[in-house]
């Protein structure tokens, strides 16, 4: 007797139990829906507003003066690439050997140490590193270069190519590395023609997301290329920057800019899309983390 | 009768030549990882050279004085530390909550074909770079929360003093909170969904052959298990806030005071040193701003340190 009523109790409340269920589901649901919304809602956006301003002398010409129509942001993108090329060209090798020291020497206090710093470093407000880059590179010479936003480029580059690397050439399976030596290749190419080849698109990916991260990046550029309206390639001078051109667009009271801001917000949006589906998609479709 | 061997190898190997490019290939390996540290400690010491001046004219003061005036030579940073912090904690407050529940779904109830590509455009937008974000937040947000988001909020939570109004301009505190929001809700999402993927199956069967249903397995079981990773998590992006610069600075409206109304435009470390560094004069203007930048620094390097070790206890294999 006691247990039918029991049993009926419990029903009832089973129902009011899976309806929570479902609506705690839902509400989850709608939250994840939120965040892949607004990414769509903005790249929407920028896309419609881009695409309105975007033509080809906005992509060859040099910018014009305030009032002037037309002119373009040529010289931003080529700037822009010039810097973070360089900054790759800096933060990759050494990036990758820094990688590599950690995959080699494994635990211990001193890769532990370097991990820790390496992560640290990636959460570090790259303003802070864009000082670091005026203090140590523009301060004593007494005027802005390329070559200095280059320097906090790699500087914001390395802790991804690191732990990325890290994890690369971790994944290479042991047996691999131990096959090499036992066939009687010596550390240097056991690790260099047969370990770090095996890891190459994970490497590959890591190096992508970390150009990605650093194009479209603004803060550091306001005190290190500084920005020019001028042809610059001396990368030991001033330079034109892509997202610095967005940037004071943007914020200037002028319809013709803010209009162009737009168009160089897709440009960004674009390059920056363009790498992180490469990375993640086509190089390494297993790999959806950072 | 003995044959005659032929060695394996056509030419002998000078292992000699082979053992000192091992070790001068290790060596190598080993003084990047050293330069590497010493970059780290360069970028702490440089940031310290660099603000010198002013850690010598005000001293500790600098912290809690609040006047940013720089025709008077006056620099305090007490108005700025609060609108970094407030409109920080304005994100997380929002992201945390939506981040924490959308990584629940994606780890927990979304099927894998919905969970993978969702997951994945959930953390593209942590690619949008922050001038993008500060644009779309300058043209379209600032304008919504001066008509629309701003007027609502004062009609249903005038009673909180925070949200006491008036709305001036779209630019202020929360349009600034609401833009953080967004650009640290892909780290609260990834990570808070690694961390529950990283809770063991057990825990979930025992929940569930207890009669529990599915949500309160997550909500009474998984998500309390996965707490400490969880706050790894927000620490990481509240870190990521605090420190955030152009997108904030299209956006807080950059006046440095203190006011209680989130709809007053305020000022963050961060964005004062993107708009003043070009145009101040002075040793002591310069070397305030780099000031703020070192202040930066610890900061994030702190939250950051704290963030990973909390981390790196939870996930068995390291993040």
């Amino acid at each position: 007797m006691a247990a039918t009523v029991r049993q009926s109790a419990t029903s009832g409340n089973l129902r009011f139990r899976h309806a929570a269920s479902t609506a705690g589901t839902l509400v989850t649901a709608a939250c994840a829906s939120i965040g892949a919304a607004l990414l769509i809602l903005i790249l929407g956006y920028v896309a419609l507003a881009g695409f309105q301003a975007v033509n080809w002398s906005f992509l060859t010409q040099l910018p014009a003066p305030v009032g002037e129509p037309g002119g373009g942001v040529a010289n931003g993108i080529v700037g822009t690439l010039i810097t973070v090329g360089i900054a790759t060209l800096i933060a990759a090798p050494f990036g990758l050997l820094c990688g590599l020291f950690l995959a080699l020497f494994g635990r211990g206090w001193f890769p532990e140490t370097v991990r820790f710093l390496s992560d640290v470093l990636s959460g570090i407000p790259s303003i802070a590193i864009g000082l670091f880059a005026y203090v140590w590179l523009v301060a004593p010479v007494r005027h802005f270069s390329a070559i200095s936003a280059s320097a906090a480029f790699a500087m914001l580059m390395l802790p991804v190519i690191l732990r990325t690397s890290e994890e690369a050439i971790r994944s290479v399976p042991r047996t691999v590395r131990e096959g090499a030596l036992a066939l009687g290749l010596s550390e240097f190419s056991a690790t260099m023609r047969i370990v770090v080849p095996a890891a190459r698109p994970a490497i590959m990916t890591g190096l992508l997301l970390a150009i990605a991260r650093v194009t479209g990046e603004t803060a550091p550029l306001l005190f290190t290329a500084f920005g020019s309206p001028f042809w610059n390639l001396d990368p030991t001078q001033p330079m034109a920057q892509l997202p610095l051109q967005v940037f004071t667009y943007a914020i200037s009271p002028y319809k013709s800019w803010q209009q162009q801001a737009w168009a160089g917000a897709l440009l960004l949006i674009l390059a920056v899309l363009v790498l992180n589906v490469t990375a993640r998609l086509v190089l390494n479709p297993r790999r959806a983390r950072r | 009768m003995a044959v005659e061997r032929q060695p394996i190898a056509r030419k002998p190997r000078n292992y000699a030549l082979i053992a000192a490019i091992d070790f001068a290939f290790l060596a190598l390996v080993y003084v990047a990882a050293a330069v590497f540290v010493l970059l780290v400690a360069m970028l702490f010491l440089e940031l310290v050279r660099g603000s010198w001046p002013s850690l010598q004219a005000f001293g500790a003061r600098f912290l809690w004085t609040s006047h940013w005036n720089p025709v008077t030579s006056q620099f305090g940073a007490l108005p700025l530390i609060y609108g970094t912090i407030v409109s920080s904690l304005i994100a997380i407050v929002l992201a945390g909550f939506v981040g924490i529940l959308a990584a629940a779904f994606l780890a927990e109830f979304a099927p894998g074909w919905l969970a993978q590509p969702l997951g994945f455009v959930i953390e593209l937008l942590a690619a949008v770079p922050s001038v993008v974000f500060g644009l779309w937040g300058l043209f379209v947000l600032a304008p919504a929360v001066r008509n629309q988001i701003g007027p609502f909020l004062i009609h249903t939570l005038g009673w909180i003093p925070v949200f006491s109004g008036p709305v001036v301009t779209g630019t202020s505190l929360f349009t600034a909170g609401l833009i953080l929001a967004l650009m640290i809700l892909p780290t609260v999402t990834a990570i808070s969904r690694e961390v529950i993927i990283a809770i063991g199956g057990d825990l979930r069967e025992a929940s569930m052959s207890l009669g529990a249903t599915k949500w309160e397995t997550v909500a009474r079981v998984v998500l309390p298990a996965s707490r400490v990773g969880i706050f790894g998590a927000i620490i990481l992006a509240l870190g990521r806030a605090l420190g955030e610069t152009i997108a904030t600075t299209m956006v807080i409206g950059n006046r440095p005071e203190i006011v209680a109304s989130f709809f007053a435009p305020s000022y963050t470390l961060a964005s004062v040193i993107a708009n003043e560094f070009t145009e101040a004069n002075g040793a002591v203007y310069i070397s305030s701003l780099i000031e703020l930048g070192l202040l930066l620094f610890i900061v994030s390097f702190v939250v950051n340190g704290l963030a990973r070790l909390l981390l790196w206890t939870v996930m068995r294999e390291r993040p």
